[in-house]
């Protein structure tokens, strides 16, 4: 860096800016950081584990699991869906579309939450809609596809030559892993005594105040994470490679499989982290549609607000810590992410 | 279908890869019933109470009141993160100094960490036996339960958008532009206030928007240290919320439609501004 006097600032003003930057950052992002740690272990490392192995925390840690996965998959196929639409094509409208995919990002979390009270509660218009039918299809599909994205990775990892499975097309290991985990996912929802006695009574199946309505609004707050990484990859990647492979004869399934997904992985990738970190962490829409029943209907940021406002402050502060803990692995993966494909800093 | 001439022509202006319609149906598909349909519900709802009826619902001075405070820290805690995120950014854009590389990462701790859970930590941080409040409290400054306090927690979670937004365009603007304006003599805050800030005037505007629109709806990181006063520290999020538990729901339907109406209403001036800021660039080039 030259000190010529036109070109940068005095050395003093310089540092004094430092100082003021440093002071202002860490401040506000490692102070909250250090007190949740701080407070998590204050009254011992036994009130901590009794914290997060209580099973009311347990059963809200397998509802943020679930919600997530579930967000996490259906905005897969939407961001994936959108992004070939968006940049593979002309037609028009299509900047409208890109702001409408946008619009969950504009919305408050809170009225995210207040639409699907309005819709599916008590004088809502989808009451005992056909979407009850749908919806544990719905769920059952959704719960099936990491499962078996995970599979089919392994699978193809471990019979073939050790590469990364995305990018290959779906081999005998994805359809084994199909059965398998359909026959799976299946035996676990019709083991299920709640869904056996919904199925036994008049097929009320209420999505508000109960985890379908949490996983919907958590997937609406997420809606646009991947779609919006994904976007600006696939267009900086162009659809030369893609339409070479159309001439010499390949299929749609098989550009996508081949070309496609291996090209924008790392976008995916990224997209699914941020996604990720939202879905878990998500408060306000949650909490409006949740009806904030303990052990059923509270998702780990829920139950960190129960035990806040009972004074329980080192049991709401492990909880805490553990979603402290998702969010620093999150920053890092995606600065690993960052690093691996040169991928430019943008907003989230 | 694909003898028909028109339809080769159609697929000749869209494009020539296949799933156009797969893609586009399952996009629209989705779009529709995950945002729209709930989104038009609640205008639908909204309309169902009349003009008299909206006005009714949020003429009440607690009403007027929550907007008031939710818009008016929001503004203020966006000013902050304008002034204070474009400072961050220069420094570490233009600077060396140990340690930049992790200040850089964790800039974006606000949008990875859930807003309980910052809620909670700054509400301990703030409490009278907490790091700061033990400071603070005996100078006479009290955070929990006050406007400071939701001032202090929109400002966090508006935090990386200003310097998210301006440090690329300050990487990309390059030295050439300042060399030439020292080579013409100009002083090092000339060239600071009428070469580079006007170049980044755009990304400013963006980032500040940003960070207005996030925290008018922000919700979890602010109901734990706003105490939620009536008239005083309540916010607009968190009444539609007590409104539902009153079981009024028209009550909830008035705040929400208007709230929706404003992010709206950002969500144009974030577009425009873009726009904005890509046809400067364009031009520049």
């Amino acid at each position: 860096m030259s000190d010529r006097p036109g070109l940068t600032e005095p050395i003093w003003l310089r540092w004094l800016l430092i100082a003021i930057v440093v002071t202002f950052l860490c401040g506000f992002l490692l102070l909250p950081l250090a007190v949740v740690v701080y407070e998590a272990f204050r009254q011992g490392v036994g009130v901590y584990f009794h914290a997060i192995t209580d099973p009311v925390a347990q059963a809200a840690i397998r509802l943020t699991l679930l919600a997530a996965g579930v967000s996490l998959a259906l905005n897969t196929v939407f961001g994936l869906a959108a992004a070939w639409t968006v940049t593979r094509f002309k037609f028009p409208g299509k900047s409208l579309l890109l702001t409408l995919i946008d619009l969950p990002f504009a919305v408050s979390p809170v009225i995210a939450g207040l639409v699907f009270v309005l819709l599916f509660g008590a004088q809502g218009w989808a009451k005992g809609a056909p979407v009850a039918w749908l919806w544990p299809i719905a769920l059952h599909i959704a719960t099936a596809i990491p499962f078996l994205w995970l599979t089919w990775g392994i699978l193809s990892w471990a019979l073939a030559d050790g590469r990364w499975a995305l990018g290959r097309r779906p081999g005998l290991g994805w359809w084994i892993g199909l059965a398998v985990t359909t026959a799976l996912a299946g035996l676990f929802w019709f083991s299920d005594p709640k869904v056996l006695a919904w199925l036994a009574s008049g097929h009320e199946f209420p999505v508000v105040f109960a985890s379908p309505g949490i996983i919907l609004a958590t997937a609406f707050i997420t809606f646009p994470f991947v779609a919006r990484e994904l976007i600006p990859v696939m267009q900086s990647v162009g659809q030369e490679e893609e339409q070479a492979a159309l001439s010499l004869g390949a299929g749609g399934w098989t550009i996508f499989w081949r070309i496609t997904l291996p090209n924008v992985k790392w976008g995916l990738l990224y997209g699914l982290i941020l996604c990720n970190a939202r879905a878990m962490g998500e408060f306000g829409a949650v909490s409006v549609v949740s009806g904030h029943i303990r052990g059923q209907t509270t998702t780990m940021p829920l139950h960190i607000e129960i035990l806040f406002n009972e004074y329980q402050y080192a049991a709401a502060f492990a909880v805490a810590s553990l979603l402290a803990m998702l969010a620093l692995v999150t920053l890092a993966l995606k600065a690993l992410v960052e690093w691996r494909s040169g991928h430019n800093r943008r907003t989230a | 279908m694909s003898d028909i001439p028109i339809f080769h022509r159609w697929r000749a202006q869209i494009g020539v890869l296949p799933g156009f319609g797969l893609g586009m149906g399952i996009t629209i598909a989705w779009l529709g019933l995950l945002v729209l349909l709930p989104l038009v519900a609640l205008f639908i709802h909204a309309s169902g109470l009349g003009w008299e009826g909206l006005w009714d619902k949020l003429s009440k001075p607690r009403v007027i009141s929550a907007f008031q405070v939710t818009f008016g820290i929001s503004l203020a805690a966006a000013l902050i993160n304008l002034v204070m995120g474009l400072l961050a950014a220069w420094v570490l854009v233009r600077y060396q100094f140990p340690g930049k590389r992790l200040l850089d990462a964790l800039v974006d701790l606000p949008f990875a960490l859930p807003t309980a859970v910052a809620g909670i930590s700054l509400c301990a941080l703030f409490a009278p036996n907490g790091w700061l409040g033990s400071w603070l409290i005996p100078l006479g400054i009290d955070v929990n339960y006050t406007q400071l306090g939701i001032g202090v927690a929109l400002t966090f979670v508006g935090l990386p958008f200003v310097i998210r937004t301006v440090q690329p365009v300050l990487e990309e603007l390059g030295k050439e532009t300042e060399e030439a304006a020292a080579c013409l003599g100009a002083s090092r805050s000339q060239i600071v206030f009428r070469v580079i800030l006007p170049e980044l005037l755009p990304a400013i505007l963006t980032g500040f928007a940003l960070a207005f629109a996030r925290a008018i709806g922000e919700y979890g990181s602010v109901v734990f240290i706003s105490g939620s006063i009536p008239k005083k520290t309540e916010i607009v999020p968190h009444l539609i919320i007590i409104r539902l538990e009153e079981y009024d729901y028209q009550g909830a339907t008035a705040l929400g439609a208007a709230m929706l109406v404003a992010s709206f209403a950002m969500l144009l001036v974030v577009n425009l501004l873009q726009r904005w800021a890509e046809k400067r660039a364009g031009s520049a080039v």
